[in-house]
């Protein structure tokens, strides 16, 4: 377990690696002059040429490149805001709880709504309440989050007037943004936890549990679940990327300034340093949580704690 | 037809059929068997004749849909089995009745710890307390030859071998009266193969239960059975004491399958076989099943199905020529 | 896996050999929600490409007189901020927006075949590598990654399709490795290497089509997902710009005037969960037609 948890740890620093050089390669792409960006429309030809030459630009891409590296690894620097000059990393720590928290509380939601009904749906195959819980699944699973945020905002708010249509601030600011975020999610929680489900209660292991005379109810409990778990811990940990990126858009039409508010107003003003430090970022949040997810599976799957159980245990016969 | 005296396992015109929305399969029809006491009872077919299904019907654990019971009855020391509640099935399964797998590697719960299986089924059935079960689940375990103290293991630590000893221990750890058997040594290595059952033959004896042992392998019946079943295409064609059927048996099936087995006194340069398939159990011939493939077939077997008929005390054959007396 | 399958369909084996691809189909044929989303996709792509002979009016003849016109008999699904009729730009919209999502589909998995099929079936290192670089890229969930990728690009519709079907190309081969992986081991492979067939004739005639089901589901699958990313694309001014009528630029269009005119916003809306979702059924139904094991 220990070597399990140390090896996907270990795992993480290539991942994180890989991430900024990636994103530091697209942006590199990027069209548009740092330069001429920062001082806009009525600097001078010298002015420019001097400002390239303090920040690197004229350097070949390897050498770019690698100060950049160092200067996320060894300093934690994201450097500075073109637009608004302001370090990177400071206003990603003040919005990234935002964001996380939009994030999380939408998977937790889907988790806690999409589970439940998609055992129910597999426990009542093929009878009316399964097909109705199930078209209700697909449906969710086929509606964008900011659509469904608009819909919500014209409904609750302009109309209704029972929810803040944007901001932040208490948990009425909060409602309709997880709701929109989370909504998707929950239909594919769903779909996917029906299916484990029914993939489990077909299976051997569950005719032989019901062979032993285990009670229907603790067949589905005792017996399937666990191991229907699997998958569905996968799935959660997956979507947790859905939820992050469809919160960027939420945020967005909410106004909360979080991490994806912060992107996509740095994409608008091609403002690079924030745009790659808003997406490490996101990537490296997205990687402890699969790590995290990885963690329970492997609390969860017997196959993978004895992969790395050690020798002591190995087959004696 | 059957004799009125009490039988230990009894079952009645049993026909249970698979319905898909594309298809309906007639996967047992009209089949009637008895067991006495401490008996082992043999059904043999090949693969598809039905053999899983009767079994896991006696058990109720058939998976409905698709599959549905259109008539019999099972009755297990007079108590008819489809008549009672789940919950008081559930008291039979596992306690009085109790089944082996075919497959071993996928009959044993991979996040459950195997002794925690066995415990499992004590606790449900035996009344005992945490700490005896766990015991006395050590002690089955060693019983069926796998050391005591892997009891806290998971079933992917296990080789299909072992596995398949799991299965025997949770099977007769409370010390059924029947035993359902469905072919557990066809997915073991031939190896352990004998052992296996020679484990599952001394265990039943020992506990004087009664078993159901489905298989296709004619050499296994010969070691380890009383009585013997032929079943061809989810009906019983022959049956009989295992003398009336290795001896003296008369359907022509009966025939084929005992002379497709290999001999080690004759010389032969190839062995015989039955020609064709099975029939296709979505669309079953008109006549008897095995009219096409039969080599004695003649124009009244595929017009009319035959009968099951005695043809000596307890010895039946399902064969138009001994119902016209020849 | 198959033992472990409703024992009853043993017998399956020894029932008359279909071909493949028309037993699937016939299965499909029994389910119901596939066959709608069957219907209703073949039914938007049809009016797509019909669009200039179906639509009631020109999708980008403004007429300022008729602006925000609530739907009636006139405009069906009424006029937007220019007065442009809404049902015929939502008609040519078809073609913006499905064909982003099937020509991204394509390049995801053409990209992703062909990393896939190179991973999955010389395994070992070269799998390792691949699969680790695969990682990294997933590692930033995908609408994160398209976004990055459309401001590289900028925006437009061509660059749109090349930022989605970028972004998908990692997810496209784990996919396609996996269900390599799953068959390398099987005979007919050892086989065609004993006969020295080349090895690039073994990935691709013997080993790949025995992989396709599940590709074949989740492509179904994704050509909804890149019609869902585009729509958000647009919506973040990355995507299809005004006056196109994509549908996530006309749906971000109307988001301006949402709380007086809501059909501008909704129409849009609706019309992508509704592709969405008959994708979603089709994949579905594919997927159960394609795994018996499934079968209800």
């Amino acid at each position: 377990m220990k070597k399990f948890v140390l090896k996907r740890l270990l795992w993480m620093i290539p991942t994180v690696l890989g991430v900024c050089i990636l994103t530091f390669t697209i942006m590199y792409f990027a069209p548009g002059d740092p330069a001429s960006i920062i001082l806009g429309t009525t600097a001078t030809d010298a002015q420019l040429e001097e400002l390239r030459e303090s920040m690197g630009l004229n350097q070949p891409y390897l050498i770019r490149l690698g100060s950049y590296l160092s200067q996320v690894f060894l300093h934690f620097d994201f450097g500075t805001s073109y637009t608004t000059g302001v370090s990177v990393v400071s206003e990603l720590m003040e919005r990234l709880p935002r964001t996380l928290f939009l994030g999380v509380l939408s998977i937790v939601v889907s988790v806690v709504l999409g589970i439940p009904i998609g055992i129910y749906a597999a426990t009542h195959q093929n009878k009316a309440s399964d097909y109705i819980s199930m078209t209700i699944a697909l449906l969710g699973s086929a509606i964008p989050g900011f659509w469904f945020a608009l819909v919500l905002v014209l409904i609750f708010s302009y109309r209704l007037n029972w929810f803040p249509a944007y901001g932040i601030g208490g948990i009425s600011y909060w409602i309709l943004p997880i709701v929109s975020n989370s909504f998707m999610a929950v239909g594919l929680q769903a779909r996917q936890a029906r299916s484990s489900m029914l993939e489990v209660i077909h299976s051997d292991y569950i005719v032989m549990a019901k062979a032993k005379g285990v009670q229907q109810r603790d067949v589905i409990y005792k017996h399937a679940l666990p191991n229907a778990l699997i998958p569905m811990i996968t799935t959660a940990g997956s979507q947790f990327a859905n939820s992050l990126a469809g919160g960027l858009l939420v945020e967005k039409i909410f106004s909360i300034p979080g991490v994806g508010n912060y992107l996509v107003n740095a994409v608008n003003n091609r403002d690079y340093p924030v745009v790659q430090g808003s997406i490490i970022i996101l990537a490296i949040s997205f990687s402890i949580i699969m790590l995290l997810t990885d963690l329970v599976m492997a609390a969860v799957d017997p196959n993978i704690k004895s992969q790395f159980a050690g020798s002591s245990k190995r087959k004696k016969k | 037809m059957d004799s009125n005296e009490k039988k230990f396992l009894s079952v009645h015109n049993l026909t249970i059929d698979y319905v898909t929305y594309e298809e309906t399969v007639h996967a047992v029809r009209d089949v009637s068997f008895d067991l006495e006491k401490g008996k082992t009872l043999a059904l043999v077919g090949e693969t598809g004749a039905g053999k899983t299904t009767i079994a896991r019907a006696i058990l109720r654990v058939l998976p409905e849909p698709p599959a549905k019971v259109i008539s019999g009855q099972v009755y297990l020391n007079d108590k008819e089995l489809f008549g009672i509640s789940e919950k008081e099935m559930c008291k039979v399964r596992g306690n009085d009745i109790t089944m082996i797998f075919q497959d071993p590697m996928t009959a044993l719960n991979p996040v459950m710890r195997v002794g925690d299986q066995i415990a499992e089924v004590l606790l449900l059935h035996g009344k005992t307390t945490k700490e005896e079960a766990r015991a006395h689940a050590m002690e089955m375990l060693e019983q069926v030859g796998i050391s005591g103290d892997r009891y806290d293991d998971y079933p992917n630590q296990f080789s299909g071998g072992m596995k398949q000893r799991v299965v025997i221990a949770i099977a007769l750890a409370c010390n059924p009266d029947l035993l359902l058997a469905d072919e557990p040594t066809t997915a073991l290595d031939v190896t352990i193969q004998a052992q296996v059952l020679r484990l599952i033959r001394n265990l039943v004896k020992n506990r004087n239960a009664s078993m159901l042992l489905i298989t296709h392998d004619l050499g296994v019946v010969a070691q380890t059975c009383d009585d013997v079943a032929i079943i061809y295409a989810g009906q019983i064609v022959e049956k009989g004491s295992k003398e009336d059927i290795f001896d003296r048996h008369c359907h022509p099936y009966t025939i084929g399958l005992l002379g497709a087995i290999p001999r080690i006194d004759t010389r032969v340069h190839r062995l015989a076989t039955i020609k064709g398939l099975p029939p296709d159990p979505t669309l079953l011939p008109k006549g008897c099943g095995f009219c096409p493939r039969c080599p004695y077939a003649e124009k009244i077997c595929e017009e009319k199905a035959p009968e099951l008929m005695e043809v000596e005390p307890g010895h039946f054959c399902r064969w138009q020529r001994k119902i016209a007396g020849e | 896996m198959e033992k472990s399958a409703v024992n009853g369909l043993e017998h399956n084996q020894t029932l008359k050999k279909e071909n493949q691809v028309i037993a699937v189909l016939k299965r499909m044929r029994r389910n119901k929600g596939a066959m709608v989303g069957l219907a209703v996709f073949l039914f938007i792509v049809i009016v797509g490409i019909l669009a200039p002979w179906l639509a009631p009016y020109p999708y980008d003849q403004i007429d300022m007189a008729s602006a925000f016109q609530s739907p009636s008999l006139k405009h069906l699904m009424g006029t937007d901020n220019m007065g442009r009729d809404v049902l015929s730009r939502i008609m040519y919209g078809v073609r913006y927006s499905v064909t982003i999502g099937v020509v991204a589909m394509i390049i995801s998995f053409l990209g992703g075949t062909l990393i896939g099929a190179v991973a999955g079936f010389y395994g070992g290192k070269t799998d390792q590598v691949i699969m680790r670089l695969c990682d990294i890229v997933q590692a930033i969930p995908s609408l994160i990654l398209n976004i990055a990728l459309a401001t590289v690009l900028g925006e437009g519709f061509v660059n749109c399709i090349i930022a989605l079907g970028i972004g998908g190309i990692a997810g496209a081969a784990r996919l396609v490795r996996s269900s390599m992986l799953s068959i390398r081991k099987m005979e007919y492979l050892d086989a065609a290497k004993v006969i020295n067939c080349p090895t690039p004739q073994i990935i691709g005639f013997q080993a790949l089509p025995n992989a396709i089901s599940p590709m074949i589901v989740q492509a179904t699958m994704s050509v909804a997902r890149n019609i869902l990313n585009a729509a958000s694309l647009s919506y973040l001014g990355l995507g299809v710009q005004p006056p196109n009528p994509e549908w996530g630029a006309m749906l971000t269009a109307g988001r301006d005037y949402i709380s007086k005119y809501p059909y501008l916003t909704i129409i849009p809306g609706l019309v992508i969960i509704i592709t969405a979702l008959s994708l979603n059924l089709l994949g579905d139904g594919l997927r159960d037609a394609m795994d018996p094991k499934l079968k209800k």
